[in-house]
């Protein structure tokens, strides 16, 4: 049973960028691509927890700005060579509102 | 549509390698520019040079190497017009003229005429059976005289000297070798190389004379014999004359073209006369010849590209290597391998293995590589010569090659004929052995760049490029040397920093989706690595008017302050030349104790350092700096960072100068200026040097007589001591030249260059000339700086602060309750 929660306005994101969300659980990164899609993950890179909400949105992936690891947006997976996930949560775009389902609680630090 | 009568004409002169490559580049990027017509003395479609010897060896047939067939050129609308020479070209009427007198007009020529073999001017040279070794109607003389005739003599103990030999062995000729030197191959092999090599063919049944020099060849209506120097005489039905090769260009020369041992082109590969082009061995680019069709291929490239009217790129010249293609001896060559005293050796032997390698190294980096016996590490050693890689770190295991490494993929696997065909090559893109192999015999292929564009294999991160390499070695029959290659800028693309930077210039590109889209970029919105270089040479580009894409700034431009390792923050107040006052410390004080800020450190360039601020708390801590009448320190900026200075002449005894107030007054003109990379600065009052500015980006040394100003030091992962510039009587001066040299740094470095980088690849002396020698040019450059400040020099943190600048990067977007 998903619970869909509003989170903001999907101009309220930069293209090609991202904003934070703020949870108990942890923050959670809301990404937007070029094409106005919306990823949202646990903000903490699988290698040393570097906060990507903060790294270069390339595609539909981002560069954790700490030591460069490469993260799929959709799935959370470093890509190749290096190794390591992020969990993901449900995002999604209604007439320019970002919603968010938390599926599970974001990684407690 | 333009249709044949409309269209522009091309005339190509040379239907061989080189020539026809350009032709195919040319197709792809503008395949109905021109009307198109080939002339080629020999009666074929273009086939591949380079494996004439397996054809003279009996390992490949003539058909098997055909590159171009006559449908091809049907197919393409090309006109071939095989066995026809050109006599002339006629430059006033645009016209070149065929042996048999038939003028053909053109609107662009292009040479491709190749070389001829060296024939050494000896008594009977003329003589039946003394020949060649170019092409495919001396390799049929050749192949006939191996039937009809038992003693060969090959002049020249080169690589196609060699070759030719080898494959007349082949064919049942007894065989020798002629040499002047007491070394074969001398320009690609060391003594040491070079004996083992001749050791191995005697075993063949190669025989050498040498160090020997041919005086005449003898016979009455047919060669019968050699003679030499020592007045010693040896028989011969067939002589085969590899002494070298002279560049073609006598046509261009007499056609009024300026040629020196080639025909002389600029990097765009166009001659003297702006219609003319040429490519190929024929031509002499930066004082170079090249024989080795992977230089040919980038000059193809290039060409093409000028043709098609893209106009952007150029050839910087080329690094080849050379592997002999003699099938079980495996021979491996590349740079320079001359000993010196500022160069250093690693040499293997292994004298029951038959394996030699000798790695030579200069400044930390490879220069050249000989490798005999296990040739497997040549692709890699050449990479890291053609990267300058530095290799210290890995100085103990070098000679022992990439799989010792545990780097480069090859995994110690000796030969890739021995993989079954489903064995992956690249992990990347899951490509097999069969499918590369596949490309190359169907496709043509000879090139790495070729197996990447049509199979993807190695075009990814790259570690299986050494046993790509090896599948071309192999399947090609060895006969394949690893094309040279500009570093380009990152993987979203070809092309070099240096390429884009002037693309960016001459087309007026002003956005980073242009540049990307003219540039044909291969990925959507390109990497972290590109993003931020396009955006910063934009910036530099058009100042005032290039709008500065946030996304595509490190987050530590984006948000003015540099990320620690916990997400938190470190702000840090511009300290004009080093110098605060107890007002701006209070404010520092009392800002760290306002907003908990746990550590307060002060920093190596003279500066106070507030680490661990939380991102949302920015504003506020730069609002009170602000306040307090401080602005960015741009410490996390690659711009201009401090300025470091001493005491000088206010308060030293030994001040020689002002250096304080010097410091200031650079600072404040220069701050808030973006640079390829960081820009650190230092000012002395006097040699006792108490602010380091000799390892420094740019230093200043003050003295009595003036201002000595130095630059390029380094002082972080490199320690380097910087290069003397200049010295000057005034302040005024001072800042001029250093204003200058940092322009010219904007404009030309590479992204993440540091200055001393970019000097080393430049060039002092380059530098020199034209921020200090050319007076005129230093003022030009000071005064696009100064332009370009106008636009800069606006704190950063007030617009955030109190203006709102930027308000959503510093607040999150949304707070939950319940997770
Ligand atoms: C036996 C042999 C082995 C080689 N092995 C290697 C190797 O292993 N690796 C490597 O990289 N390179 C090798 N090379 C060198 C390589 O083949 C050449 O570098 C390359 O072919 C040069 O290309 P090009 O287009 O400049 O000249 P060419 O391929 O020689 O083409 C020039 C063409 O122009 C024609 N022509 C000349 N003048 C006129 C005119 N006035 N009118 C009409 N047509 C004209 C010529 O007949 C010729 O067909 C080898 C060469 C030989 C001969
Ligand atoms: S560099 Fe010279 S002038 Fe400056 S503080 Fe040191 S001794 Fe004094
Ligand atoms: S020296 Fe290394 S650890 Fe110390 S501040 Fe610099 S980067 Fe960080
Ligand atoms: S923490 Fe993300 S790459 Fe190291």
């Amino acid at each position: 049973m998903t619970s869909w929660i509003e989170i903001g306005a999907l101009d309220d994101i930069p293209r090609l960028g991202s904003r934070v969300v703020r949870t108990p659980g942890g923050n959670i990164a809301v990404f937007r691509t070029e094409s106005d899609e919306v990823f949202a993950l646990d903000d903490r890179c699988p290698h040393k927890g570097g906060p990507l909400s903060q790294g270069i949105v390339h595609n539909k992936r981002v560069t954790c700005p700490l030591h460069n690891f490469v993260i799929e947006l959709a799935n959370g997976q470093a890509v190749a060579p290096d190794e390591g996930c992020t969990h993901t949560h449900p995002a999604k775009v209604e007439n320019g509102v970002v919603w968010l389902s938390l599926r599970q609680a974001a990684a407690v630090s | 549509m333009l249709d044949k009568v409309t269209k522009q004409k091309l005339v190509v002169i040379g239907n061989g390698m080189a020539g026809i490559r350009t032709v195919e580049a040319l197709l792809e990027r503008a395949p109905d520019l021109y009307d198109i017509t080939v002339f080629g003395s020999e009666p074929y479609g273009n086939y591949n040079r380079i494996l004439l010897s397996p054809v003279l060896a009996g390992e490949k047939s003539v058909d098997d190497i055909m590159l171009n067939t006559l449908d091809w050129y049907e197919d393409n609308n090309i006109t071939l017009r095989k066995g026809e020479t050109i006599s002339m070209i006629d430059r006033r009427t645009c016209e070149v003229v065929t042996e048999a007198g038939e003028r053909v007009p053109y609107d662009r020529l292009l040479i491709a005429t190749g070389s001829n073999p060296i024939m050494l001017p000896l008594p009977g040279k003329e003589l039946p059976g003394v020949i060649g070794f170019r092409d495919i109607y001396d390799v049929d003389r050749m192949i006939k005289a191996s039937t009809d005739y038992r003693n060969a003599v090959v002049i020249g103990g080169g690589l196609l000297g060699l070759e030719a030999a080898n494959g007349l062995m082949k064919r049942g000729m007894n065989v020798t070798v002629v040499h002047l030197l007491d070394t074969l191959m001398e320009r690609q092999l060391d003594p040491v190389a070079g004996g083992l090599l001749r050791k191995s063919l005697e075993e063949r049944g190669m025989v050498f004379k040498m160090p020997a020099q041919t005086q005449a060849i003898l016979g009455e209506d047919r060669v019968t014999g050699v003679r030499f120097g020592d007045g010693t005489e040896l028989a011969a039905d067939l002589v085969v004359m590899a002494v070298g090769i002279r560049p073609n260009f006598e046509l261009a020369k007499k056609a009024g073209l300026y040629c020196e041992r080639g025909i002389v082109v600029s990097d765009t590969m166009q001659t003297y006369d702006g219609r003319i082009y040429a490519v190929g061995e024929c031509v002499q680019h930066r004082r170079q010849t090249y024989g080795l069709v992977a230089p040919l291929f980038d000059q193809a490239k290039v060409c093409a590209n000028h043709l098609a009217m893209k106009g952007f790129a150029t050839y910087d010249g080329s690094v080849t290597s050379t592997k002999l293609k003699v099938t079980g001896i495996d021979l491996f060559s590349a740079g320079d391998f001359a000993p010196g005293p500022d160069k250093e050796e690693i040499v293997l032997q292994d004298a029951n293995r038959g394996v030699y390698k000798r790695i030579i190294l200069k400044d930390k980096k490879i220069v050249g590589a000989v490798l005999y016996g296990d040739t497997i590490d040549g692709p890699w050693y050449f990479q890291h010569l053609r990267d300058g890689t530095d290799v210290s770190h890995m100085r103990e295991r070098l000679v022992f090659g990439a799989a010792n490494l545990g780097d480069g993929g090859v995994s110690g696997q000796n030969s890739v004929a021995a993989m079954s065909d489903e064995t992956e090559i690249c992990g990347c893109n899951g490509v097999c052995k069969g499918a590369i192999v596949k490309a190359i015999s169907e496709k043509k292929l000879f090139t790495l760049d070729d197996v990447r564009a049509h199979t993807k294999a190695s075009s990814s991160c790259g570690s299986c490029t050494g046993l790509v390499e090896q599948v071309l070695a192999f399947t090609l029959g060895g006969d394949y040397s690893a094309a040279p290659k500009v570093k380009p800028l990152c993987k979203c693309t070809d092309h070099s920093h240096d390429d884009v930077r002037r693309v960016i210039v001459e087309q007026q590109l002003k956005t980073i989706p242009a540049v990307m889209r003219f540039m044909e970029w291969k990925t959507l919105n390109g990497c972290h690595s590109c993003r931020p270089a396009l955006n910063y040479y934009l910036l530099a580009t058009w100042p005032g008017e290039y709008r500065d894409d946030q996304q595509s700034r490190f987050i530590n431009e984006r948000v003015h302050a540099n990320i620690q390792k916990d997400g938190t923050y470190s702000v840090v107040p511009r300290m004009w030349g080093g110098v605060t006052t107890p007002s701006e410390l209070r404010a520092i004080a009392d800002v760290a104790e306002k907003f908990n800020i746990p550590t307060v450190k002060v920093t190596g360039g003279q500066r106070i350092d507030l680490l661990g601020v939380k991102k949302e708390d920015l504003p506020a801590v730069w609002a009170d700096l602000n306040d307090a009448g401080m602005v960015s320190g741009h410490a996390y900026a690659k711009g201009l960072r401090t300025v470091k200075t001493c005491v000088g002449s206010e308060w030293c005894r030994f001040g020689t100068q002002d250096s304080t107030g010097l410091g200031i007054k650079l600072e404040k003109f220069m701050w808030g200026s973006w640079t390829p990379a960081k820009v650190k600065l230092g000012v002395s009052g006097c040699p006792r040097n108490c602010a380091e500015a000799t390892c420094k980006d740019v230093g200043v040394v003050c003295v009595d007589s003036g201002y000595e100003i130095h630059f390029a030091g380094a002082a972080g992962l490199h320690i380097k001591g910087t290069e003397y510039l200049a010295k000057v009587e005034t302040e005024d001066e001072t800042l001029e030249v250093i204003v200058a040299l940092t322009q010219l740094y904007r404009e030309e470095g590479w992204y993440l260059e540091r200055m001393y980088k970019w000097c080393d690849r430049v060039g002092l002396e380059q530098i020199r000339k034209r921020v200090v020698d050319d007076i005129a040019n230093r003022k030009a450059l000071f005064a696009r700086f100064a332009h370009s400040q106008q636009f800069a020099q606006t704190d950063p943190w007030a617009e955030r602060a109190s203006r709102g600048v930027d308000r959503n990067e510093f607040a999150p977007l949304a707070e939950l309750e319940l997770a």
